[in-house]
């Protein structure tokens, strides 16, 4: 076993007495599918995995658990979404107990698949710098800098902004090297009209399971999403990509100056949907406007979230 | 006897743009990084490599379905009377589903029971039944998150399909296995191959003998209902679900929908939309009350109707058809194949408490 994983293991077995539950990783039924681990007993442990395979964002669970001890593994980006849910007071910080680890970057398993040319994977391996993949026809090896999470590229701390415990037996280290053309980018390039296109052909595949807005931490209004409000009825059921187009900007306006980028919306949906640059593109404007980044500082107010009756960044008759 | 053809490869697509005059035909394509089943377009091409994302129940139970349309106009004067007229919308013409595999052919039939029962026919659903034909694609081997054998099924199974094909080197051995299938079969697309019966026969039989060996899900419908009140199981089997439901709308056998009216001023429509038993508004009742309140309630319904309740009520098959779609598109990787043993040696260890 890595031995980063060995000392994750020790640090919450000193810790787990004093926790109703600690989050953590797990290989899923294979390889390429990692799974969240709950912890209760020092049984649990022993399933506990960490590597760039290990991909979901586990502070989604925290709201859920609130009012309950709760342990958590974080990384840098997943450190992000616990500054925003506690900045808007989703929990409480001396409910949670936060295990850090710093990150080497998390494999987009998507693109794995892509640079495989469409051969099924019959196994995955992610080393430092490579991944190794085996298909039918036999192994190749991809460069990790190639098959990253869009948000590990320009990812501003891999190391967490806020800990309990440090997992001190691994260093983060940073990617070199540029990143590949992002959805946005393409989408920047584009004609209004072209850019419409692409996210009517997008969308018309969605199939409205709305895994996007549950794998979202910052989705809070829960069982009063206006997906599935009759009244306001913003939204209807027809299937067209005009009206799953209309969840998919209400969503990217709820999480404007708020959205930490963690990119679960995107990785959860089953269907591919490349949904996360709606939302680096409301956050750029939140930048520009509000010189904001989210979760990066708890002492700081989203700007959302207030007001001010002269924003510095805001000229009158220049609110582009 | 049946039929059988031969089609190479190559003839799939003209074959296809042929049916398609007469047909609204469906079949698997690339579609970004997905696969799905949609409307089949020369432009597009079709991919038969791999699993399709999407299952083929559109075909039969599409996700937005019009049941009627309406148009409201009000008398003017008091007492500012509404009528009402209302226009009856009947699914029409005829659809053949290619590339189907043997577990989406099956499910099909899953839904037969349902929308298509001695005591209850749903017209839209019969009438776009009897105007499908369904073109199987037996597997060449079963996919990582596949077991179909685990459920009554098989990979090279033809329940449900109106003809079979069998890939062999360079195209497919057709079987017409009804009426309808014999009609397609009449193409000239096709080639003459009686010949080839047995070694599309001894090809399957080859991918029969890879499939593993493993424990069955069948016949486990009481034990499972035995552990329905041991919520605590439950919940940690749903510990890590977010409640989403791609896993039931990716599910080729779930069947359950919404209905709404979508009205635009005076008209509008009434729609049947896929539902998910996953979403906590699934049964949320008019005042308030919710009778599955949490995720494990709902987990609990979805492997009780799959594994319990449907096999109870339908001469015990089970309402899986081991597709592994939910297992392979979730996003916290929850493995139903998982869920369902751990149920069975927990529902057994339950009843060797009672005999004890
Ligand atoms: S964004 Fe940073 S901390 Fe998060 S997975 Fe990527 S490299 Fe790791
Ligand atoms: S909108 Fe997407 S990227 Fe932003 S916080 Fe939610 S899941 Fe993460
Ligand atoms: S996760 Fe994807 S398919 Fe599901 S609702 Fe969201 S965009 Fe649509
Ligand atoms: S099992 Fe997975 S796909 Fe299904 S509702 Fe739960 S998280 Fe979503
Ligand atoms: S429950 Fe899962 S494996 Fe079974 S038929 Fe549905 S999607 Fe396929």
């Amino acid at each position: 076993m890595v031995q980063h994983t060995q000392e994750l293991r020790k640090l919450i077995a000193q810790a787990l007495p004093e926790l109703d539950v600690v989050l953590a990783w797990t290989s899923g039924s294979n390889q390429l599918a990692s799974a969240p681990l709950f912890i209760t007993a020092e049984d649990d442990l022993d399933k506990l995995d960490f590597g760039p395979m290990h991909v979901q964002n586990l502070a989604a669970y925290l709201p859920s658990l609130k009012g309950r001890k709760v342990g958590i593994v974080t990384r840098g980006c997943d450190s992000r979404t616990i500054i925003e849910l506690l900045q808007e007071k989703l929990i409480n910080r001396d409910e949670i107990t936060i295990f850090g680890i710093p990150c080497t970057g998390a494999v987009n398993i998507r693109k794995v698949r892509e640079a495989a040319d469409g051969q099924r994977l019959r196994s995955v391996e992610a080393g430092k710098d490579i991944v190794s993949v085996t298909t039918d026809e036999g192994v190749r090896t991809i460069p990790m800098q190639d098959v990253l999470m869009e948000k590990c590229y320009n990812c501003p701390s891999q190391t967490p902004l806020i800990h309990d415990h440090m997992v001190t037996e691994r260093n983060g280290c940073h990617m070199t090297g540029e990143a590949p053309e992002s959805t946005l980018d393409k989408l920047d390039a584009m004609e209004p009209d072209a850019r419409f296109a692409f996210w009517e052909e997008s969308m018309d595949r969605c199939i409205r399971c709305y895994a996007c807005r549950n794998a979202c931490p910052l989705c809070v209004c829960k069982d009063s999403c206006v997906a599935q409000s009759r009244d306001p009825h913003w939204v209807d059921l027809s299937d067209n990509p005009r009206e799953k187009l209309m969840f998919q900007a209400i969503h990217a306006l709820h999480t404007a100056g708020r959205c930490t980028e963690c990119g679960e919306c995107e990785r959860a949906c089953p269907m591919g949907i490349p949904i996360l640059a709606m939302k680096q593109a409301l956050n750029r404007r939140i930048k520009h406007l509000f010189d904001y980044e989210a979760g990066m500082d708890m002492e700081n107010t989203p700007p959302l979230f207030m007001f001010r009756q002269q924003e510095e960044h805001i000229k009158e008759r220049d609110a582009r | 006897m049946s039929t059988v053809r031969f089609l190479k490869a190559r003839d799939i697509a003209p074959w296809l743009e042929e049916l398609s005059r007469d047909f609204t035909v469906l079949a698997p394509a690339q579609h970004g990084s997905s696969i799905v089943f949609r409307e089949f377009d020369p432009a597009r091409g079709i991919e038969l490599s791999q699993l399709s994302t999407t299952p083929a129940k559109r075909a039969l139970l599409p996700p937005c379905e019009t049941l009627f349309e309406y148009e409201t106009t009000k008398t003017l004067e008091p007492p500012y009377k509404t009528s009402i007229e209302l226009k009856p919308t009947l699914p029409e013409g005829k659809s053949v589903v290619f590339g189907a595999r043997p577990c989406d052919a099956r499910a099909m039939q899953i839904f037969d029971r349902v929308y298509n029962g001695d005591q209850v026919k749903d017209p839209y659903y019969t009438a776009r039944r009897d105007n499908a034909t369904i073109v199987t694609l037996a597997c060449s081997e079963q996919e990582e998150a596949c077991f179909c054998d685990r459920v009554g099924g098989s990979p090279v199974d033809a329940t449900g399909s109106d003809i079979l094909l069998t890939p062999l080197k360079a195209g497919y051995v057709a079987e017409a296995l009804t009426p309808k299938g014999e009609k397609l079969l009449k193409s000239t697309s096709f080639m003459k191959a009686e010949g080839l019966r047995q070694e599309a026969l001894n090809s399957r039989n080859r991918i029969l003998e890879q499939v593993p060996e493993r424990s069955s899900f069948l016949d486990m419908e009481r034990n499972l209902l035995s552990l329905f009140g041991d919520l605590g199981f439950w919940d940690k089997t749903a510990e890590a679900c977010l409640s989403c439901g791609a896993c039931t709308y990716l599910c080729p056998t779930c069947y359950c929908f919404n209905i709404t009216d979508e009205t635009r001023g005076e008209s509008g429509r009434r729609i049947r939309t896929w539902d998910n038993c996953m979403s906590s508004q699934f049964t949320l009742e008019g005042s308030g009350h919710n009778p599955r309140p949490s995720k494990a309630h709902r987990m609990r319904n979805r492997i009780g109707h799959k594994f319990s309740y449907y096999p109870q009520l339908h001469d015990k098959t089970l309402a899986c058809v081991g597709c592994g779609r939910c297992v392979s598109n979730c996003p916290v990787s929850f493995d139903i194949r998982n869920a369902v043993a751990c149920a069975i040696q927990q529902a057994g260890a339950i009843q060797e408490q009672a005999h004890d």
